[in-house]
């Protein structure tokens, strides 16, 4: 029987804000894995800590809500144990990239094939509005009592001299855009990051969903309002790197679309590289039956416990009398 | 004075500069002993260095089983001046150093890497004692104190050998030097040169070449010594015995790495630290396994993290998908990983830490030795959380309780800390053989397949069903038709969060109900374990548990009895046995490698009996089998004994 949205859907009360950009990336999620028919048991969400730290919670596949920062460290721990589960990380914009931002670069030198979502709103919701590491410099949300101090981090930058392996951008609000985007990821082979613009309706006074649609930014020919967001496949866009070769020109390329900010704001696929060996591909060479046999699956000892492990070889070498 | 000869009892040093092969030749004594029917136990010592600072290697030989060193040397194997100025205040009368006599002029002070303190503390013996301040006025004292010197030309017997060999570029390789060295010293003592050479052989066996230049090179040398030296009559000879073929000859770094090979770990993360990396390395190496009665083969996937926290974290991740999985570490990178611990803790994951002490606080004494952390690895992380904690007396202990560490966290659901330290990972000791099939695997209440009789109300399956029993059956990520969710919050039966102060106090007594579990059924032996007899009664953890057991036996010489506690399980502590066997104690004595008697406080904590005498050591060196017999005996037979001993001997 083919699986509804509905079957991705818990029944736990959300608590999320009225209005939360989370909600778009709750269904779009929902949405991706019910385009796929993923079994439910075959997904695991992990999550960070913070308002998107919950939103395995609100997904009817296993959930696992982790700590403040480690979500990507668990989430790779699980998918090598056992490649055979579909791994979606997902945290929030101070979770990602700043107390987890060592964690971020160093996934992105391993290019385990998963999925990654930030959830980037530029501000601290849960612990009420303090800044992020994606708020620009200068920067005073209402609820700061100062204005930001600190430069802000280019997650899409960050993400592509980590190695990551595929970058997108999505808006909460797009969700049907974004919905393909998490599809893609999936079924890009490698470490998947998408950053996603979700405005917080309670702290984030300054990316607000209606600065976002540029409703304060209006056309003086027109007099309609010109959204800040634009889709980099609808300006002829291609971030796939095709052969080797194109991998400077395209990385160039990323480093400049994700510097546009402000009245211009790119969504889509940044960048896609396949010719980067997988970590699974990686332990492959070392340890040929690992896909069959992964640390997860393999029986370890007989049906009365006794252990099947053979180390017959290693004591061979430590006997007395070699 | 016509001396007795000693035969197959000895305590042998070699020293040099880190980098100039001081463990390979140790490696090749101690095989070569072990090759020829003998007991070893041997231990490095070194600093945190890459070349050039001064590491040592003391090995004890003997006929009987040894588990200790001891503080005399009898033979100091040197090829550097440093060796000498370190340690010829340790060799005894009767004994001997083998020197080059090219260092004999070197001034101490020529000596860039003996530390300031160590060379005012040598020079004030020598100048003490009259002497002057060179190699040779080392040599001199302990030729005044009945020790015999043995001058061998290193560099001079490596051109000869060269020019023997036809090939003048061999008189180039001094890293050699090392191996003629040992050489020389079995010549002296009359060891058998072919079980010399099968040693050489074995330890370069990845290197043919090398091995045979080696066998040579030792050769030479042996040859050299005997000529020069086969009439001095040394007191301190080693004569190879029958072998016992069961026997095998093992390092601390190797031992923990096996047993987590025959438990089933098939996942291990860590972050480089010494002395924890050792472990992850050797099972690194080793990552494809041979299984039986299979044509398939096993494997341990290892991962170098980012640091330490990603290595518990990916740890649990893996953990989670039902492979047994562990993390190595030390003291630093454990602190690191006490966030973690407490997610494992509330969410039930079977996780095993393998805790490689060193002495602390921070960096500390990286690659000395303390057994600083049973406090911490006991209260590691905020909140109250159930966790078990068993620590190894020895490497032959540490193999089994590597299987049962993570029997206990299948069984209980929980994190468990298998507790060792630099002086189990940096010793090699001759052993009983192995027995893999010893101890049999228990994965717990693990369930591949669920029904609906597990579900809750909302259809989901219940991954911490409350009942009687408080350990709930378990799947693993990715068992069909049995989603659950975990968090780091308080949870509900599905996993999901919840602030209910019902439900709070329901989770909080079911995880913590597991640890009386545990108590109930770990079986006595691996809680507290009980040798000798008497009423004076020492009490200690870890890998004291060597020094103690050899002063046992020495002061059981001289009819002193004293029983031995040695506690493993530290939580949840063992508060009944124990108590039950400090019951007719008249004297408690509490030996340990720390400052504040760590587990002394547990069990003032749990039996609320104190200890009577203690003795405890920090200055980052193990405790020696003399230490321990001294302070002993001191408190059973002496007056006005201090209540607190601290050792420091040690180089």
């Amino acid at each position: 029987m083919a699986l509804k949205l509905a079957d991705y859907k818990t029944e736990v009360h959300n608590d999320w804000c009225p209005g939360c950009g989370d909600f778009g990336i709750l269904n779009a999620i929902q949405m991706a894995l019910a385009d796929m028919q993923l079994p439910k048991h075959r997904a695991t969400i992990f999550s960070g800590i913070g308002c998107s730290g919950k939103t395995p919670h609100f997904i009817k596949t296993y959930g696992i809500h982790t700590l403040h920062g480690r979500v990507l460290p668990f989430a790779q721990g699980a998918k090598l144990a056992n490649p055979d589960l579909e791994v979606i990380a997902v945290g929030g914009d101070g979770d990602g990239l700043g107390i987890g931002a060592g964690h971020f670069v160093s996934a992105g030198r391993r290019n385990v094939d998963m999925v990654y979502i930030i959830f980037n709103n530029a501000v601290y919701g849960l612990t009420k509005g303090q800044a992020s590491p994606t708020l620009k410099l200068g920067m005073k949300t209402k609820s700061l009592p100062q204005p930001n101090v600190n430069n802000s981090v280019n997650p899409i930058a960050l993400a592509l001299v980590s190695g990551f392996t595929f970058l997108a951008r999505g808006y909460s609000y797009d969700v049907r855009h974004l919905k393909d985007l998490i599809s893609k990821a999936v079924a890009h082979k490698g470490l998947a990051f998408i950053d996603v613009q979700q405005p917080c309706p309670t702290y984030n006074d300054i990316n607000t969903k209606e600065w976002f649609q540029g409703l304060d930014n209006i056309d003086p020919h027109s007099g309609k309002a010109m959204p800040r967001m634009y889709k980099l496949e609808e300006t002829g866009y291609d971030g796939v790197v095709h052969s080797p070769d194109e991998i400077n020109e395209k990385m160039a390329q990323v480093i400049e679309k994700s510097n546009e900010w402000g009245d211009r704001i790119p969504l889509g696929v940044f960048y896609q590289n396949e010719h980067v060996p997988t970590y699974q591909e990686r332990i492959i060479a070392r340890i040929p039956n690992y896909m069959e046999s992964p640390p997860a699956t393999q029986e370890i000892a007989d049906s009365n416990g006794k252990p099947i492990t053979n180390i017959e070889r290693l004591l061979h070498d430590l006997k007395v009398d070699k | 004075m016509v001396e007795k000869t000693i035969t197959n009892s000895l305590s042998w040093v070699i020293g040099g500069a880190q980098g100039s092969g001081v463990d390979s030749a140790a490696n090749i004594f101690s095989r070569a002993c072990a090759g020829g029917g003998l007991h070893v136990f041997g231990k490095r010592e070194y600093y945190s260095n890459i070349k050039g600072e001064h590491s040592y290697f003391t090995v004890r030989v003997s006929e009987k089983p040894v588990h200790s060193h001891i503080d005399e040397i009898n033979m100091l194997v040197s090829f550097d001046a440093e060796t000498v100025f370190r340690h010829f205040e340790d060799v005894t009368e009767g004994g001997a150093i083998i020197y080059d006599p090219e260092n004999a002029e070197i001034l101490i002070d020529e000596v860039p890497t003996i530390d300031d303190q160590a060379a005012a503390r040598i020079k004030k013996t020598l100048q003490d004692a009259g002497f002057g301040l060179k190699v040779q006025d080392a040599l001199e004292h302990a030729k005044k104190r009945g020790i015999t010197i043995f001058s061998i030309p290193f560099f001079q017997i490596l051109q000869e050998f060269a020019q023997k060999a036809n090939d003048p570029a061999l008189g180039k390789l001094t890293r050699m030097v090392n191996v003629m060295a040992l050489s020389a010293s079995m010549a002296i003592m009359e060891f058998d040169s072919s079980v010399l050479a099968g040693a050489i052989r074995f330890i370069f066996r990845a290197k043919p070449k090398v091995a045979e230049l080696n066998v040579n090179a030792a050769a030479h040398t042996y040859s050299y010594a005997k000529a020069k030296f086969g009439n001095t009559n040394f007191r301190y000879r080693l004569k190879t015995r029958p072998i016992d073929k069961d026997m095998i000859i093992v390092q601390g770094n190797q031992s923990s790495a096996m047993g987590k090979m025959v438990a089933g770990c098939r996942l291990q993360t860590y972050y480089p630290i010494t002395p924890a990396s050792d472990d992850s390395e050797f099972l690194e190496a080793n990552e494809i396994l041979d299984l039986y009665d299979s044509g398939k083969k096993g494997s341990t996937v290892v991962i170098q993290t980012e640091d330490e926290i990603a290595a518990i974290a990916m740890a649990i991740g893996s953990a989670l998908t039902g492979a047994r999985t562990a993390t190595a570490t030390s003291g630093p990178g454990f602190s690191l990983m006490a966030e973690a611990l407490g997610w494992a803790g509330i969410n039930e994951v079977p996780v095993v830490i393998s805790l490689y002490q060193r002495a602390g606080p921070s960096t500390g004494l990286p690659t000395r030795h303390e057994q600083g952390d049973l406090m911490f690895a006991i209260n590691a992380g905020h909140g109250e959380f159930p966790r078990i904690v068993l620590a190894s007396g020895d490497i032959e202990e540490s193999f089994y309780d590597t299987i049962k560490v993570f029997n206990f966290a299948d069984r209980y659901q929980m994190p468990v800390i298998h507790m060792l330290d630099k002086a189990i990972a940096n010793s090699v000791t001759t052993c009983k053989n192995f027995e893999p099939g010893k101890i049999a695997l228990d994965r717990g209440s693990l369930v591949h397949t669920v029904t609906d009789a597990d579900k809750g109300i909302a259809g989901n399956y219940l991954r911490f069903k409350l009942s009687d029993n408080p350990v709930s059956p378990r799947v693993v990520l990715g068992t069909k038709d049995a989603i659950f969710w975990n968090t780091g919050d308080e949870h509900t039966e599905e996993g999901h969060i919840t602030e209910d102060p019902e439900l709070r106090v329901q989770m909080m007594d079911k995880r913590m109900d597991k640890l009386e579990l545990a108590l109930k059924e770990i079986p006595d032996e691996d809680k507290a374990v009980s040798y000798g007899s008497g009423d004076v009664v020492i009490i200690s953890w870890g890998s004291t548990k060597g020094a103690i057991l050899d002063a046992m036996d020495k002061l059981a010489e001289e009819d002193i009895k004293v029983r031995f506690v040695q506690v493993r399980l530290m939580s949840p502590f063992p508060s009944e046995l124990v108590k039950t066997m400090l019951k007719d104690a008249k004297k408690v004595i509490d030996i340990e490698m720390n400052y504040t008697g760590q587990l002394a406080a547990l069990i003032r904590q749990n039996v609320q009996r104190d200890f009577d005498y203690q003795i405890v050591k920090y200055n980052g060196r193990p405790m020696s089998l003399d230490e321990v017999y001294n302070a002993v005996k001191r408190i059973v037979s002496g007056k006005n004994v201090p209540r607190r001993q601290v050792l420091k001997i040690g180089t």
